[in-house]
């Protein structure tokens, strides 16, 4: 017992920790940085009392959050009322269990990470589903039914275009996604699967119920959507859950897409003069990219209206990545160059075929 | 270890199993059934099955418990009829627990499913993979099978949709009209003179 706590249960924890916290200090500077950034595309300065440049705002405003009181509504399901921001949180942390951040620097590097990561994700959608069900709220029952449906529908096109990279890579292990992707820019995911790529992207910004998707929250109607009732603590754990989301969805586009770890310049004659940048750098500069892209369509699109969002997603995502799953496929098991040539698995599948 | 986690495992599986039944909340029902497909996802890892337990999640928890909730949510149900007729049904429910029982134990009972039957599995050696296994029966031994089910899952979900599809004439909208709209189709922009019109602006100041 003694042996399995030291050994076991305490570096585990502390390796937690080491992912838990840097995540929960960039979700604060997240929200500094999606203030400011949209502040200076709208031709506006952003937050600039609290700190140098304002950068103690988000400081502040995770204390005034703590501070405020948390209000029950009258005649609420208070025991699943409570459970839903747990909800919302957790799966939106465990996922990062089997984030590869380097070669070796993994949590859990099992061998069906990619598949973890798609069921994981799948669960958030329970916090907002039991959020707007239990504040006995309309709007917030009105914002919930829209996010349920509309997660569920961009699950699907995400999911297609996560098959499309395992395809591809010839493995559901994320840090043999990234190894598959060795050679430089050019050979990276992103440009052989650029249609999944985009859908990827896409659907990751729906999932996340960030504008122009944002009809859950939809201020313009429903006030805050489902977590309109929600006070102090309560909302803010549903805001860090929805941060890290975004962060977890632009990571996996990196570490999917965009080589992960690996630099750019791999295979050039470049190649020497940035070894010494660590890869966990290259994936947080992929992941920060990402990110600003969030903040840039957040602040040039405006809202979808609600059927064009679901025809979106059915009507053109999905047949999109089938197609494209349909042309990965054909490539890879006929070896098409020039990305397609050698991978090991599939090859040997196709031997098993033949026998 | 593997057999205490087996152990709690099991006793919450069957708690959340039973609460599915007995709670009186359809939602908290749905949600107990949740929980009741998450602990044999969790039960399934001990037999190194991890693609059909992360599967299980992925499949029942995140997509058909959802809709499920989404129904069961916008139903307000109300429970005290539906109870009304519950001892009038209680022996024929007493009678199918007790042949379902009968026919359980005589199917999954020790001589069919003993140790000495089916010897217990025996762990795999360092680097089997579960998907590439799954994936290499599938798609070879049982390719038949498998893609006749897709086939039929394909015929049910045509035939699901042509049955809300009605002829009749409905107000809908032409998303490809909408996409080809232009700005010039909805904006016009009207170059005009600046004009001074001494006497209609002081007529209005005088108005107001």
């Amino acid at each position: 017992m003694y042996d399995l706590i030291v050994h076991t249960l305490l570096p585990n924890i502390g390796k937690i920790l080491l992912i838990v916290v840097p995540l929960m200090l960039a979700v604060a500077y997240l929200t500094y940085a999606e203030r400011k950034i949209i502040g200076y595309i709208q031709v506006r300065i952003g937050p600039n009392r609290v700190g140098p440049y304002g950068l103690l705002q988000p400081i502040a405003d995770g204390l005034k959050l703590a501070l405020k009181e948390v209000i029950f509504p009258a005649k609420s399901n208070l025991y699943l009322f409570l459970i839903a921001p747990v909800l919302a949180i957790g799966p939106a942390l465990a996922a990062w269990a089997v984030m590869p951040f380097d070669a070796t620097l993994i949590l859990a590097d099992i061998d069906a990470g990619l598949l973890y990561i798609l069921a994981i994700t799948s669960m958030g959608v329970y916090g907002i589903v039991i959020a707007g069900w239990a504040s006995n709220s309309r709007y917030a029952f009105l914002g919930a039914l829209r996010s349920a449906a509309q997660v569920v529908s961009y699950e699907i096109a995400m999911g297609f275009a996560l098959v499309g990279v395992l395809i591809a890579a010839g493995s559901l292990n994320l840090g043999e996604i990234v190894l598959a992707q060795q050679g430089g820019i050019l050979s990276w995911f992103w440009l052989p699967l650029f249609p999944l790529f985009v859908v990827y992207f896409v659907s990751g910004v729906a999932e996340t119920n960030r504008a122009p998707f944002d009809v859950s929250e939809g201020e313009s109607e429903i006030v805050a959507g489902f977590h309109v009732e929600y006070s102090g603590m309560a909302f803010a754990v549903f805001f860090l859950a929805e941060y890290a989301d975004m962060i977890l969805i632009s990571m996996l586009a990196a570490v999917m897409f965009c080589g992960g770890w690996l630099s750019p310049f791999q295979g050039t004659f470049m190649e020497s003069w940035f070894v010494w940048i660590p890869g966990l750098v290259w994936l947080l500069m992929k992941t920060a990219w990402f990110l600003f892209i969030y903040l840039w369509i957040r602040a040039t699109f405006p809202r979808y209206r609600y059927d064009q969002i679901m025809r979106l997603g059915w009507k053109i995502f999905i047949p999109v990545t089938l197609v494209w799953l349909v042309v990965v496929s054909t490539a890879q098991v006929f070896d098409i160059g020039p990305w397609f040539t050698e991978v090991e698995s599939v090859v040997e599948l196709a031997q098993v075929i033949q026998s | 270890m593997e057999q205490v986690l087996f152990y709690c495992f099991s006793l919450v599986l069957i708690f959340a199993a039973t609460m599915v039944v007995t709670v009186r909340n359809p939602v908290r029902a749905a949600l107990f059934l949740v929980l009741a497909f998450f602990t044999s996802a969790a039960i399934w890892l001990f037999l190194e099955a991890e693609f059909l337990a992360i599967t299980l999640v992925l499949v029942y928890v995140g997509a058909v418990m959802v809709l499920f909730l989404f129904v069961v949510m916008m139903l307000d149900i109300n429970l005290t009829p539906l109870q009304e007729g519950f001892t009038k049904y209680l022996p024929l429910g007493i009678l199918v627990a007790i042949l379902i029982t009968i026919e359980m134990v005589a199917v999954l009972g020790a001589s069919h499913f003993g140790l000495d039957v089916v010897a217990a599995p025996l762990p795999h050696a360092e680097g089997y993979s579960n998907t590439k296994e799954l994936g290499r029966l599938l798609y070879t031994v049982y390719v038949y099978p498998f893609e006749i089910a897709s086939v039929i899952l394909t015929v049910a979900i045509v035939a699901a949709i042509t049955l809300t599809l009605r002829k009749q004439k409905r107000k809908t909208q032409n998303p490809a009209e909408q996409v080809k709209v232009r700005r010039e189709d909805r904006v016009r922009l009207v170059k005009m003179e600046a004009v001074k019109k001494h006497d209609e602006v002081n007529t209005d100041e005088e108005s107001s």
